[in-house]
């Protein structure tokens, strides 16, 4: 990973992908995300912090229907989110996402996992499937692990195959929720490495971090949540050098002192 | 051994550890003798084997007496060798045929016969992957049953039978297959409604469940027995044998359900998320993703129902069937051979402790060939 930003580098078309608006949504009577407003165009590298709690996670899960908001829109790929569930199914095909906790298909093999969605999903032979597969292996550089189950891999060669997963669908948005926050820090940089491939490539990337060295590196904006809030964003520039509010303040103190 | 060779950080060589701690010498410390009460259950457990096992097997073996015409016979014969009396499995030779077949028309017996080859035929591509032709194997088990179902019961072209003429092992053989092959589905399927989202759907699925799970088999079977001809129009004949496979098949799928449903209740909800966020439909998630997963981690739980199921097919006693524990009692009242009934138990247990040892030992195969290392 270079340190310097080549954000600016990376070309962001007009297109809009993910429009919310006025979006909220409750656990119960809990009011977790309140009046969320975001837009993302296609090419976008978008990085979410904030203190555990803030909503982000939920966020971005609601972006795939992972999560059921109650009020308010969500339009991905020109497809409202509703309980048509053909819709969602249809914005499912079209995002891919990955986990902190990678969940991985432990009984299937590495291979097996990445060609599953494509054989059940989009009818793919399996011949092709596997193929495809395989190419997405090698591009997170584990095509060697192939036949290998997950309980065999290390954390982060995990996480490479739960990427290398998503991307066989051939998702246009890819998500990802604290993908490096249950990793060993020495796995840390071979996860990072894959994304920022990613990104140099054009993926839109909604991506819940606290690894502030990617989002300086990646980003092109940087969203800080707070209390189910949307309480600042901005280029990643401004957002570590020139933080407007005092809770992004607080919190950027906090994460950058260690 | 003060002289330690002195290595540089890294370069410590792989050696091979002492003696001791390796091989018969090893485990024979390790598990035998490691500790003073170690030694001395040890060495009590080798007298009470010895104290054991000789006398049981001159009894079971060595006295036997394996032909004879009836009980005096048995003695006559021990005696005339010298021997004390052990085993007079001359008893048992001489009812085997009952054992086995139960009533069964003698001229018919061969249908029982073919039946019984064509079950483990069925059993085998279902039990083991990884044999040639697996795929024609699973059609045949899928026909397999009818066709056994038409040799046993008879009609078109064939002596019908009347199934109160089943009898011994192949009556515990009918209930327990049937019981064990048709409560697995239905308990799936119960384990899953459970877990809806449909209210409706949910609450038939416990209120099943609960009540199954809240009465005595035997009070199910003597329901199959009497209560049903109250219920059903006067006239409606409703097989007794197909009463008991219903009731037992129903009352095994209960417990089932409950422990696959302990099964998917261990497994994380990311993997759910996962079959989710990738676009697989709810039933493509629950056969590829989730079921696989949770009837793996409920194995030991399954085959532990199953066992239970078939050893309480012995409950049919009651309801007038003879299984093979009912015919050694009915044996017992022959005058000739009165007071063997430890031949008839034993037999009868061993009978028993094969089939569901089988059954253990499958379900740990099965256990060590899924393991995928987490």
């Amino acid at each position: 990973m270079s340190s310097q930003p080549e954000a600016a580098q990376l070309e962001i078309s007009d297109e809009v992908v993910i429009k919310i608006r006025e979006m909220h949504k409750w656990y119960g009577s809990f009011h977790v995300l309140k009046n969320v407003n975001l837009e993302v165009n296609r090419g976008e590298r978008i990085v979410i912090c904030g203190p555990s709690g803030s909503g982000k996670s939920t966020l971005i899960r609601c972006i795939n229907r992972l999560e059921e908001h109650q009020q308010g829109d969500i339009i991905v790929e020109n497809v409202e989110l509703t309980n048509d569930l053909k819709n969602i199914d249809a914005i499912r095909r079209e995002v891919g996402m990955c986990f902190q906790h990678f969940n991985l298909f432990p009984h299937l093999t590495v291979l097996e996992n990445c060609a599953l969605a494509p054989i059940w999903v989009k009818q793919v032979p399996r011949k092709e499937a596997e193929e495809t597969a395989m190419k997405y292996l090698t591009r997170v550089k584990i095509p060697e692990q192939a036949d290998k189950f997950p309980g065999q891999l290390s954390g982060g060669q995990q996480q490479r195959v739960a990427i290398a997963r998503s991307l066989c669908m051939n998702p246009k948005i890819m998500l990802f929720d604290e993908p490096t926050s249950a990793l060993d820090p020495e796995m840390i940089k071979e996860v990072l490495d894959v994304m920022v491939e990613l990104a140099r490539e054009g993926m839109t990337m909604l991506c819940v971090t606290h690894e502030m060295g990617f989002a300086k590196t990646v980003a092109n904006r940087v969203i800080f949540m707070d209390e189910g809030q949307i309480i600042e964003e901005n280029n990643p520039h401004e957002f570590f050098d020139n933080p407007q509010h005092e809770r992004t303040k607080l919190f950027l103190s906090q994460i950058l002192a260690h | 051994m003060s002289t330690e060779q002195s290595y540089a950080p890294g370069e410590h060589p792989d050696m091979a550890p002492p003696s001791t701690e390796v091989g018969i010498i090893g485990w024979v410390r390790h598990n035998l003798f490691s500790s003073t009460t170690n030694i001395v259950i040890t060495v009590l457990t080798i007298y009470f084997l010895y104290v054991i096992i000789p006398p049981m097997l001159n009894w079971l073996f060595l006295d036997a007496v394996f032909v004879a015409d009836s009980r005096d016979d048995c003695r006559a014969i021990a005696k005339a060798a010298g021997e004390e009396l052990g085993a007079c499995w001359a008893f048992i030779g001489k009812r085997f045929e009952i054992f086995v077949y139960g009533f069964y028309p003698v001229e018919e017996r061969w249908r029982v016969d073919i039946a019984f080859i064509m079950m483990l035929a069925a059993l085998i591509p279902v039990l083991f992957d990884h044999i040639p032709y697996r795929k024609q194997g699973l059609w045949f088990s899928l026909i397999a049953p009818f066709v056994i179902g038409w040799l046993l019961i008879g009609g078109m072209g064939l002596n019908p039978v009347s199934t109160d003429k089943f009898g011994g092992f192949m009556l515990t053989l009918t209930i327990g297959v049937t019981g064990i092959v048709g409560s697995l589905p239905i308990g799936i399927a119960l384990a899953l409604g459970r877990q809806s989202h449909m209210p409706a759907l949910r609450m038939v699925c416990v209120a099943f469940i609960e009540f199954i799970r809240g009465v005595p088999l035997i009070t199910l079977l003597f329901v199959a027995s009497t209560m049903l001809n109250y219920f059903l129009p006067p006239g409606t004949t409703f097989d007794l044998l197909l009463r008991v496979l219903i009731m037992v098949t129903l009352f095994s799928s209960a417990y089932i359900a409950e422990v696959i449903r302990g099964g998917l209740q261990a497994l994380p909800k990311g993997q759910i998320e996962a079959a989710d966020s990738m676009g697989l439909k709810y039933w493509q998630s629950m056969r590829l993703i989730i079921l696989p997963q949770a009837l793996k981690i409920s194995i030991p739980g399954i085959v532990n129902t199953f066992i239970g199921l078939y050893k309480d097919t012995t409950l049919v006693i009651i309801i007038g069937l003879f299984d093979p524990l009912g015919m050694g009692r009915a044996s017992l009242a022959d005058t000739k051979w009165q007071g063997l009934s430890t031949e008839i138990y034993v037999f009868v247990a061993i009978f028993f402790f094969v089939s569901c040892f089988s059954m253990a030992r499958y379900s740990l195969y099965l256990e060590k060939k899924l393991y995928t290392g987490h």
